[in-house]
């Protein structure tokens, strides 16, 4: 990170471009930014709308009347809208873990330049990166084979490794563990799995945050594998995204939940719910996002490393 | 090591070798045996029809129009997707605040990392008839409301500017930290032999970046035929009357498949498109070696 810091600070190039230019740029990356970030408030204000005043004006930055009414409902729906949460944060930690132990191992493996097999594992992990089998195909077999319809595995396992994420952490393993560690590792006997936990995991935390939390964030947004393989029958499987996908069809949707009792809603506030239901899903990637910056900046250049 | 590495090959096995067996499905009128396996239905249960799937598939007009929606779009966005980012990066890196370059990538890359099912509502929250922010707008112009998801004309604009406004960031970020990159003495020694901006910019800063440019452009390559089925199925709220603008391969396997079951038709669609991305992606390759020895992916 120094390092990048010292080039960041010398790639200031003072007096090559004039100053009007300049405040134009800043100008216009000012204004990119705020219209890159307008549609996170626009909802966030939407969601806070009162339903009349949506009603009257639509949906607008400026509602003539404020109302936590959308997330009064979400409150009452928690026994619906938790159960996804859960079960999306359930399928996040599961998938993340998951995925970072098939992809660390076989990243490990092919950064072996010793290993026996290296042309042939990387020729397996390649083509399918060009190549699949097709939708038809992966759906067949997913569900007549495997039997994953309607279980937390449909969800969970087709999407779980990564060729290219392979790629990414066997580039990093090459350039960042010394091979002599390993060398001397191995000399005194330490088997492949102890060698693999002891010194290459530990020396790797940079490139398994990064990794694990793309991961993360394609889990927390998965909705494809719900809408192929959980019927709409097993709502207790429906992935909070999923959930969001179905509530666009109709919000009443939730209210023919059997469970619901005789009490009617009056005045269900559906357009504001849709758009609380979004903030829901949207604030915890907001949330952790700056955190996490830099791992997500670190891996974009970590990919591109021409192998 | 093969046992370290054991589960990653079985789900490799299991989740990508084992669908190639059902490409098969594609010259096939695949129909389950019931009580018997997968690949009893695939090979002894199924009847081989030869090529018809593909002959019904270039019969059907929507094909045709997927087929041209996909390519349009594919092109458009791998020019715009290309050219857009590499300017917005080589202006970044020249703005003298490292607190604003640092806020713009912030910014520019947060809605990569949102799901088309939300990028979807945002677009609604825009593009809704009667609630939309745009027709509010138009309305206090004077002009009238539009439709918007029964307006096929008006969905190659909104889905190019939509997809620019997802991806530009990932793009623009990942080319400036190539820039940044760079040995600034190739700057500081230009400068001493007085060459302009635009020409520091045209012979050292694109130089530069031709080979990561070619990489990624080679594996867009790759993907001509594919498209980002969320974009499509879900930012469209699979609205039919713009089905002409809208319908890329990979929406019309999706339908063929869960729509109508029709498992030969959806896997003869995908072997059309892999098949001729590989084939594209082997032949520039091939070619850009032939040009560059430097060039290439594979």
């Amino acid at each position: 990170m120094k390092k990048n810091e010292q080039k960041q600070v010398a790639e200031w190039r003072p007096n090559r471009i004039g100053a009007g230019t300049a405040i134009l740029l800043n100008g216009f990356f000012i204004i990119l930014s705020v219209l890159t970030v307008l549609p996170f408030l626009f909802v966030l204000i939407v969601s806070l709308s009162s339903e009349d005043s949506i009603a009257a004006n639509g949906y607008s930055f400026f509602p003539t009347e404020w109302s936590l009414d959308a997330y009064r409902y979400l409150l009452q729906r928690i026994d619906y809208i938790g159960h996804s949460f859960l079960l999306s944060v359930a399928l996040t930690l599961a998938g993340t873990l998951l995925s970072l132990i098939l992809i660390s191992t076989m990243a490990f493996v092919l950064s072996r330049r010793d290993f026996r097999f290296r042309k042939l594992y990387t020729a397996l992990i390649l083509i399918p990166m060009f190549f699949s089998g097709g939708l038809a195909a992966s759906y067949v077999v997913n569900t007549q084979i495997f039997g994953l319809k309607n279980t937390f595995f449909a969800l969970l396992l087709p999407g779980a490794c990564s060729s290219w994420y392979i790629l990414v952490m066997r580039t990093y393993f090459q350039q960042n563990i010394p091979t002599e560690i390993l060398e001397s590792a191995q000399i005194d006997g330490a088997s492949v799995l102890r060698i693999f936990l002891q010194f290459v995991l530990p020396l790797s935390r940079p490139v398994l945050i990064t990794v694990g939390l793309f991961e993360a964030f394609s889990y927390w947004n998965s909705w494809y594998y719900a809408m192929l393989y959980i019927s709409p029958e097993h709502r207790e499987l429906f992935p909070l995204q999923y959930v969001l996908y179905n509530l666009q069809k109709n919000v009443e949707f939730m209210s023919s939940n059997e469970n619901i009792s005789g009490a009617v809603i009056v005045n269900l506030p559906t357009e504001t719910f849709r758009m609380a239901v979004v903030v829901l899903i949207v604030l915890p990637i907001l949330v952790s996002y700056p955190f996490f910056r830099k791992a997500f900046l670190r891996g974009l250049t970590a990919g591109a490393v021409k192998k | 090591m093969i046992l370290l590495s054991l589960p990653t090959v079985l789900w490799y096995l299991a989740f990508c070798y084992l669908p190639m067996f059902g490409i098969v499905m594609a010259f096939k009128r695949y129909r389950m045996v019931p009580g018997k396996g997968f690949l009893y239905s695939l090979f002894q249960g199924s009847k081989w029809v030869g090529l018809e799937n593909f002959r019904f598939l270039f019969l059907n007009p929507q094909m045709g129009i997927a087929i041209r929606n996909t390519l349009l779009y594919n092109l458009c966005f791998l020019v715009l997707g290309t050219t857009l980012p590499v300017m917005l990066a080589v202006a970044l890196s020249y703005v003298r605040s490292e607190r604003l370059r640092t806020a713009s990538q912030t910014a520019a890359l947060l809605p990569h990392f949102l799901s088309w099912i939300i990028v979807s509502y945002f677009a609604f929250s825009f593009l809704s008839t009667d609630k939309g922010l745009l027709n509010s707008l138009l309305v206090r112009l004077g002009f009238d409301r539009v439709r918007w998801y029964q307006t096929a004309n008006a969905w190659p604009w909104l889905l190019v500017i939509i997809h620019g406004w997802k991806g530009f960031g990932y793009s623009m970020v990942l080319y400036y930290s190539y820039i940044s990159a760079i040995d600034p003495l190739l700057y500081d020694s230009a400068a001493i032999d007085g060459a302009s901006v635009w020409q520091m910019i045209r012979y050292i800063t694109l130089p530069q970046l031709r080979n990561v440019i070619t990489v990624l452009v080679l594996l867009n390559l790759g993907h001509i035929l594919s498209t980002d089925f969320g974009l499509f199925y879900q930012v469209t709220r699979n609205s039919g009357a713009i089905l002409s603008a809208t319908e890329t391969i990979d929406v019309y396997v999706y339908k063929a498949l869960m729509d109508q079951t029709n498992y030969g038709f959806s896997a003869a669609a995908s072997l059309l498109q892999n098949g001729i991305g590989c084939l594209l992606l082997l032949g520039t390759d091939r070619l850009t070696r032939r040009f560059d020895s430097e060039g290439g992916v594979l």
